[in-house]
């Protein structure tokens, strides 16, 4: 198959137009070079939006809008309190609580924020680079599943000394990830099988097996009837980084991972390669680099980054397995991966304010009755206005000319 | 084009008009709440309060409380994952709530921690009874949990299943396999086996065997493709009656059992009839778990101050748990059967007839 696909691309004439790049190719370059105004104000409208959903959701702004014509200034106040009070509880429960006395406790809604955020960076790190290499891994919540289990499982399951444990309980959860990743990378370089597919089949798989281990004697806690796990020996947890907080050291670990990814993708010959194989793999393997071996080795990293959001929340967060351990984290991490445009440092940006969202919206629901689907409705915005930038360039009649020179481009590399 | 564009406008402008016309109220003082200031909260699981089915429930007993005058007011946080469960609890011992009620097993672990943590602080825990290694029974002093031996209700479902099917086959699945799920399967398993053994019929159980605790489980509570799945293929086996233990799943059955036409669903943790409506016309009764009266009675108890941390258990007895009216189906099920399910209501009751599970309380 090699074989055949080469000879079209070296035997092409000097001149003659380039191949049309494929949807994929287009989306990947448009995605990457997209302006971060343009984000900005994906999450500003998306923000608007979401004023009015809560606006409207509202109880009392509803019985209010029922006499709108007689006296509208009571909906619109009854419409600016409702907004207002949200979204500054949104604010006390993402960043600062202006309420408390000390510094410490006040921040300690930041520190819930860094905390939400970690998993989500991680696990958008392992769909971020993934893509890079043109492949679509939307298996990170099976590369969660089984990163949480094998490092659950050297957590509770295994007595160790202080820090050992801890650092064998976090490795297990890479290998765990890795190995879940290195399932797809497999199939795709010796099968060609669409790693889309087997993505999402591992994803079931990891769903079942982590339901059957919470029955079996060594997953199930001793004396309960219900699927959990024991909870994780102190040694094996991931030390808590402030009292008070649930900011635990996870949240390091994550920001390495994120410049090792950096690293691996800017500065490395394999992350040229990598890089070379999802913008062009015809051309990646005329120019002698082997795409199998790419495909096996991007996917087991980026199996083992999803595994890592696996490993901080049975060590870090949760501190024992259910079946719902992954939390969704790994759809919601390609949100966060493509939102930052799949670049590590944007991922990290992308992971601080989606974490944002989820800690926020806890203390926005419970504070005042908010809908929480209110925040699921703003994330999906936020990523809706990003993958249409001439709607928000419309909106806000925002000039082409302003969006760098990237877009100049746009018409395709032959223009 | 633009006719059509000018009519939606003058269509969206009267309707507006007539909605929004009304007489405004009189300016009042604020409206006194009654009950001092005690807060109720609740944290749910994944499932939100509009389940129609067991979150649902609960809330509504937090609701009934506060309408009765027991609380001033309450608050509700929904959880979206499990990772949402110790934050959402926290949120409420910050808000200064009276009592915290969660709702399932999955909070048990949030809601111990928290209680641990805040001594002062009141909980009940819906679902659940904390257990050590051994499976002994353990109490928390500010935990109240709220439990039901749900199985005795889903032995007169059984029972009445039985004597209803015409395939003389009947069918059950579950969300995911645990224990508050599976006490319903065995109770309905066991009203079908002691309808064969007191009436001399043969009607098949599918999706559960009692004895090894096997069965047919979507393996969530949100699937509703496979939770339509299954019903279909319990129906395409033959049973044309189905009981879903499956929270907001249980409307896939209701699905199900519309487009076959003859299969009636016997729902779950509330009336159906009642709760969802838009399949009334194929519920034929439902296995009602009064986790609202269990919330409501909870919730006062800690406003008056005679809050305890012994374990509420719904019982036949007690009508913690119960069967719901037949409804539309009440000409459809003999006089006998009705006299028969009093009397076996009766004797579960007195001791005189025993049903086991072993997830009961």
């Amino acid at each position: 198959m090699s074989e055949s696909r080469q000879a079209p691309v070296s035997a092409e004439a000097p001149g003659e137009p380039p191949p049309a790049e494929s949807w994929s190719q287009r989306f990947i370059r448009e995605l990457t070079t997209g302006s971060a105004m343009v984000t900005f104000l994906a999450v500003v409208l998306a923000l608007a939006i979401g004023a009015v959903l809560i606006a409207v959701s509202d109880p009392e702004v509803q019985e209010r809008a029922g006499y709108f014509f007689s006296r509208p200034s009571d909906t619109l106040s009854a419409a600016w309190e409702s907004v207002s009070d949200a979204y500054a509880a949104l604010f006390t429960g993402s960043i600062i609580d202006f309420g408390e006395y000390t510094i410490g406790r006040a921040l300690r809604p930041f520190a819930e924020t860094l905390t939400n955020a970690a998993p989500l960076i991680a696990a958008g790190l392992g769909f971020g680079l993934a893509f890079r290499a043109g492949l679509f891994n939307i298996g990170g919540e099976g590369q969660i599943i089984v990163g949480a289990i094998f490092a659950g499982y050297v957590g509770f399951g295994m007595d160790l000394p202080i820090g050992i444990h801890l650092v064998l309980g976090v490795l297990a959860g890479l290998v765990g990830g890795a190995l879940w990743g290195g399932i797809v990378g497999v199939l795709k370089a010796r099968t060609g099988a669409h790693e889309v597919i087997v993505t999402i089949m591992l994803n079931y798989v990891a769903r079942f097996l982590i339901a059957f281990l919470l029955t079996t004697s060594v997953f199930q806690r001793a004396g309960a009837s219900n699927p959990v796990s024991p909870v994780v020996q102190d040694s094996g947890r991931l030390p808590v980084l402030f009292d008070s907080t649930r900011l635990h050291l996870g949240f390091i670990i994550v920001l390495l991972a994120a410049a090792f990814v950096w690293w691996l993708l800017s500065r490395s010959t394999i992350g040229f390669e990598l890089r070379a194989v999802g913008a062009n793999p015809h051309a990646a393997r005329t120019a002698g680099m082997s795409v199998s071996r790419a495909y096996i080795l991007v996917m087991l990293i980026a199996g083992s980054l999803s595994g890592l959001a696996g490993v901080m929340q049975v060590l870090g967060t949760e501190r024992y397995l259910t079946t719902g351990i992954s939390a969704g984290l790994g759809f919601d991490a390609i949100t966060v991966a493509l939102l930052g445009r799949t670049n590590p440092w944007g991922t990290v940006a992308a992971g601080l304010l989606f974490g944002a969202l989820r800690a926020g919206g806890v203390t926005m629901q419970a504070g005042t009755g908010t809908p929480i689907d209110i925040i699921l409705v703003i994330q999906s915005l936020i990523v809706l206005f990003i993958a249409a930038p001439p709607l928000v360039r419309a909106v806000f009649r925002v000039k082409v000319r302003d969006m760098g020179p990237a877009l100049e481009t746009s018409k395709g590399w032959g223009a | 084009m633009k006719t059509s564009f000018r009519l939606a406008t003058a269509v969206c402008a009267t309707a507006l008009v007539i909605t929004a016309c009304g007489e405004a109220p009189e300016e009042s003082d604020e409206a006194a709440d009654g009950g001092g200031d005690f807060l109720g909260c609740m944290v749910s699981d994944a499932g939100g309060i509009d389940d129609k089915s067991f979150n649902e429930t609960s809330y509504n007993g937090l609701v009934a409380a506060e309408e009765s005058g027991v609380v001033s007011d309450i608050k509700f946080a929904e959880s979206q994952s499990d990772a949402d469960y110790t934050p959402n609890v926290n949120a409420m011992v910050a808000d200064d709530c009276g009592i915290i009620v969660t709702v399932g097993f999955l909070l048990a672990d949030a809601t111990e921690e928290a209680a641990n943590a805040n001594p002062d602080e009141q909980f009940a825990i819906v679902d659940f009874q904390y257990k050590d290694e051994n499976g002994e029974v353990y109490e928390i002093d500010n935990v109240k949990p709220l439990v039901f031996n749900t199985h005795e209700a889903a032995f007169l479902a059984g029972y009445a299943a039985a004597s209803y099917t015409k395939s003389g086959k009947v069918g059950t699945w579950g969300g995911a396999k645990i224990p508050t799920v599976t006490i319903f399967m065995d109770g309905f398993y066991d009203g079908v086996m002691y309808h064969n053994e007191q009436k001399g019929t043969n009607v098949e159980v599918l999706g559960w065997n009692k004895e090894s605790q096997q069965g047919q489980f979507v393996g969530d509570f949100d699937n509703d493709g496979l939770a339509k799945q299954i019903s279909d293929n319990l129906i395409s086996q033959g049973a044309d009656v189905l009981h879903p233990v499956a929270g907001p799943l249980a409307a896939s059955a209701g699905t199900a059992a519309q487009e076959a036409g003859d299969v009636a669903v016997i729902w779950a943790d509330s009336d159906g009839f009642e709760s969802a409506p838009e399949f009334s016309d194929v519920i034929l009764t439902s296995v009602m778990k009064g986790m609202d009266v269990a919330v409501e009675t909870a919730v006062g108890e800690a406003a008056d101050g005679s809050f305890t941390n012994e374990p509420y258990i719904g019982t036949l007895e007690n009508e913690g748990v119960s069967l719901a009216p037949f409804h539309d189906f009440d000409d459809q099920i003999s006089q006998e059967t009705k006299d028969e399910l009093d009397e076996i209501r009766e004797q579960i009751i007195s001791g005189d007839l025993v049903v086991e599970s072993p997830a009961a309380f």
